[in-house]
């Protein structure tokens, strides 16, 4: 059968950089095809440069037979291509409704906004969404984000659909609900180009799985002729990862006790609601819970970006709540933000300063008033060789890197001030195997050094690994703690849809 | 036929320069095309606009006269766009520090003339770090957008010295014109050369160094700078945005400020009606084009002086009208803005796709 994508030869270059190297791929009608690779091979290259917003170097793209070159994301969504990114494309201060309107190219002039409605509510009902058409995009969670671009693909009639780490913000359960859903369209004959880092779900879902490293196309293997090994090992190549046992470190002192915190956000509906919680020196406590069920207003109330509206958070037996010794006590907690490109760096500057966002003000980066350039220097060269961080050419301005790179520079950053606290959101969400073994590693040490972790994340796999206790969240309150070593994740799955333990 | 605006990656620092003179370039030509219609030689009036701003010591020392409150009222816009803070405000922060400084001068009675220039210049820096700052106040407080603030708050300044120089500070021996009494000696700056070349160029030299060192190399310089690039990383880093944006505001308005101290005491010696004729609002055009560089501000701020000098040149030597001397002026910074945009931007043709 003729391929309805055929991607030839495809180059691209940035300013000291090769980022695809004459990569070619098909993707079949009716057919889930994966790019597999680690940050920085290109994928996100690559589908910017299929869906026009990048201009190749050199190659050619072929879609539905014929040759096409767009200049914009426009021209190939009028062929019919569409992409989930993992940066979602919205307008945060719009309405749902209104985001959704944007990408219909069919409206009359004139149109009728009830009739509109009730078209979207058809689809979101189809789905069994509850999304409130009226709410403005910024209240919602990022899980929330996601089905919003992805209704606007299914609004307008797409034949290949990009997901890029669709999953990455998706609890086990909403990703099983996408995944039965992309089964639907494709035996409606879409195509799907599906990236991923997940082993579990690209053995579950593709058809096919072509490989990138380092900007070139590896292989393309046909279901059935890959596993999750030959997948790992042919995506990291000859890179070891690193095999460590956990050792819990954990002791008896309590470093935080939250007794009925109640945070309120300016809907004026509570975030967190008479939440209990209780970390001691040491450990390492997981956070599972559905995104939205409170997660980031904890991590922002405990990292002093939000206040508390009722509640106590004591530390070491002081009390911190809203008292002036809670600044000096956050200065001691690290915090690994959930949405890194809008509040964990200053994306026009270098990497050099992003690392010392948080110290600059220490004596080891400045001499009286004056910055140590050279310090700031040596202190991100050796940042960026331990942390492996592809950082291009000195100077680069920090918003040019990969998202997975830019991870990787927040975590130097935090981990390096060895802080009392570390409050970690989804901590390797978009991080390729390798450097996400890494983030764990860190953190494990950092725990036997005296560290206590919060670790809030969705994936199971990642929680069960590390955790010493993990609590499980819903709606804003603590449904209870597991021990991972004796539960199952159908446990903590019931849990995080709000049943109680027994 | 369609086009499209792409945005290119890094754009070369040979690649900017060159657009910049070629830009000037072709406004040139554009104005000479001008200059051709009035019955003028376009070459020979750019040579006089090059030999009378450029070409004599009374000449170098007029540009660089002119150059002295650009320069001031450059830095201090230029400051606040580090942290994207608009400051439409340098024009009144000029006012309200010449104002500042006109009171010491006039009132306070201090006979050393090295006391009298340092209160005045603390006043200056005072009545517009005041007037600077109650923008940065009602921004970081109530998020009140600045541009407008700024901008009104010209308006009031400038009102506002023209009230003092009518009423109650105007010269009782003055002939009834509204200006204030001839400063004493001891408020003026000391000038140079037989020209009416003043400290206060000096000044605003030193003054650009420092906020280059201040905005490169310091602590400061680096929390405006994440400000500048993502308030909400800045918080969460644990800066204080708020007190930062008043203090930059205050500092902005402070430096227009001291251009009025050095238009008075260097200049005018005295309080009268149009001090200045927008020299704040030209800053705004400098910072931009000088790409918000403290360094940069020098340079753009003396072709502009060249520019006000040789356009003044014109009108005396070829007798054109004055409108001719804007329109040059304009021509030039048509040119030059839109150079930054094709240095930032590439436009591409193509046929439309069949």
């Amino acid at each position: 059968m003729q391929p309805l994508l055929q991607i030839q030869r495809i180059r691209k270059t940035f300013p000291g950089v090769i980022a695809l190297d004459e990569v070619s791929f098909d993707v079949a009608p009716g057919e889930i095809h994966t790019l597999l690779g680690e940050n920085g091979a290109g994928k996100s290259t690559l589908m910017n440069v299929l869906t026009g917003l990048y201009r190749p170097d050199s190659g050619g793209m072929m879609f539905a037979g014929q040759p096409v070159n767009f200049s914009s994301p426009r021209g190939s969504l009028a062929c019919g291509i569409g992409m989930v990114h993992q940066h979602f494309m919205l307008v945060p201060a719009h309405t749902v409704f209104e985001n959704i309107l944007m990408a219909l190219t069919d409206l009359p002039r004139l149109f009728n906004l009830d009739r509109l409605k009730e078209r979207i509510r058809k689809v979101l009902e189809e789905f069994g969404l509850e999304i409130d058409l009226d709410e403005p995009v910024w209240k919602l969670s990022i899980g929330a984000q996601q089905w919003i671009e992805l209704i606007k693909l299914l609004m307008r009639d797409c034949r290949l659909l990009i997901l890029d780490e669709p999953t990455a913000v998706l609890t086990p359960q909403e990703a099983e609900r996408l995944f039965l859903f992309l089964q639907q369209l494709k035996s409606q004959g879409k195509s799907i180009i599906f990236i991923s880092h997940k082993m579990r779900e690209v053995m579950e879902i593709s058809d096919r799985v072509t490989i990138l490293k380092k900007g070139r196309a590896v292989t393309t293997l046909q279901r059935g002729d890959f596993d999750e090994n030959l997948l790992a090992s042919l995506m990291i190549g000859d890179d070891r990862i690193p095999v460590w046992d956990k050792v819990s470190a954990a002791t008896d002192n309590l470093v935080l006790e939250i007794k009925g915190l109640a945070v309120r956000n300016d809907r004026g509906l509570a975030d967190l609601d008479n939440f209990n919680l209780d970390l001691r020196q040491g450990e390492i406590l997981g956070i599972a819970g559905i995104a939205g069920n409170g997660q980031k207003a904890l991590a922002e109330v405990l990292t002093g970006l939000r206040d508390a509206s009722a509640g106590r958070i004591s530390a070491c037996g002081v009390d911190i709540t809203n008292s002036s010794a809670r600044s000096s006590y956050i200065a001691g907690i690290a915090h690994i933000p959930e949405d890194r490109k809008s509040i964990g760096i200053a994306p026009d500057m270098t990497v050099d300063d992003n690392l010392i966002m948080k110290s600059f003000k220490r004596p080891a980066f400045r001499r009286w008033m004056f910055q140590d350039r050279k310090a700031i220097v040596a202190n991100a060269r050796e940042k960026i060789d331990r942390f492996a961080i592809k950082a291009g050419p000195v100077g680069t301005p920090i918003r040019l890197l990969s998202g997975g790179n830019i991870q990787k520079v927040i975590i130097a950053r935090e981990l390096s001030e060895k802080p009392a606290v570390l409050v970690a959101l989804y901590p390797t969400r978009g991080l390729d195997i390798g450097s996400a073994e890494y983030v764990h590693k860190v953190m494990v040490d950092g725990c036997r050094n005296g560290m206590s972790s919060l670790l809030i994340s969705e994936d199971l796999d990642e929680l069960l690994k590390l955790s010493d206790r993990i609590a499980v969240m819903f709606r804003g309150r603590l449904i209870g703690y597991v021990d991972p070593a004796n539960t199952s994740r159908e446990e903590i799955g019931l849990m995080m849809a709000g049943e109680a333990r027994k | 036929m369609i086009f499209a605006i792409e945005k290119r990656g890094a754009p070369s620092k040979t690649f900017a320069f060159t657009a910049t003179v070629l830009s000037v370039l072709v406004a040139l030509a554009v104005a000479g095309l001008l200059l051709l219609a009035a019955g003028v030689n376009p070459l020979a009036a750019y040579r006089d606009i090059v030999v009378e701003s450029l070409g004599s010591l009374y000449g170098l020392s007029e540009t660089l006269v002119k150059t002295t409150p650009l320069l001031f009222t450059g830095l201090a816009v230029s400051l606040a766009f580090r942290m994207q803070i608009w400051n439409i405000g340098a024009e009144g922060q000029l006012y309200m520090g010449a104002c500042g400084a006109s009171y010491i001068a006039l009132f306070s009675g201090i006979e050393n003339h090295l006391l009298m220039i340092t209160t005045m210049f603390l006043a200056a820096a005072l009545f517009g770090g005041c007037w600077g700052g109650v923008a940065g106040f009602l921004r970081a407080r109530l998020r009140v957008n600045e541009v407008i603030v700024t901008l009104l708050m010209n308006y009031i300044a400038i009102l506002w010295v023209d009230y003092l120089i009518y009423g109650p500070w105007r010269d009782p021996k003055g002939f009834n014109f509204p200006l204030t009494a001839q400063f004493s000696e001891a408020a003026r700056l000391s000038e140079y050369f037989d020209t009416r070349l003043h400290s206060g160029f000096f000044l605003g030299l030193l003054l650009a160094l420092l906020l280059y060192v201040f905005m490169e190399r310091t602590i400061w310089g680096y929390e405006i700078k994440v400000i500048g690039s993502n308030p909400a990383a800045a918080r969460y880093a644990g800066m204080k945005t708020g007190a930062a944006i008043f203090l930059v505001m205050f500092l902005s308005g402070a430096i227009a400020g001291i251009a009025g101290f050095s238009e008075v005491a260097g200049l005018q010696n005295r309080l009268q009606h149009g001090i200045s004729p927008g020299y704040g609002y030209t800053a705004i055009i400098i910072a931009w084009l000088a790409k918000r560089s403290a360094i940069g501000v020098v340079i753009v701020s003396f072709l502009m002086g060249v520019l006000l000098v040789g356009g003044d040149s014109l009108q005396l030597i070829w007798q054109l009208p004055v409108a001719f001397v804007y329109a040059f002026q304009g021509l030039i910074l048509f040119f030059l803005l839109g150079s930054d945009f094709f240095v930032r931007y590439r436009v591409r043709f193509r046929r439309k796709a069949a």
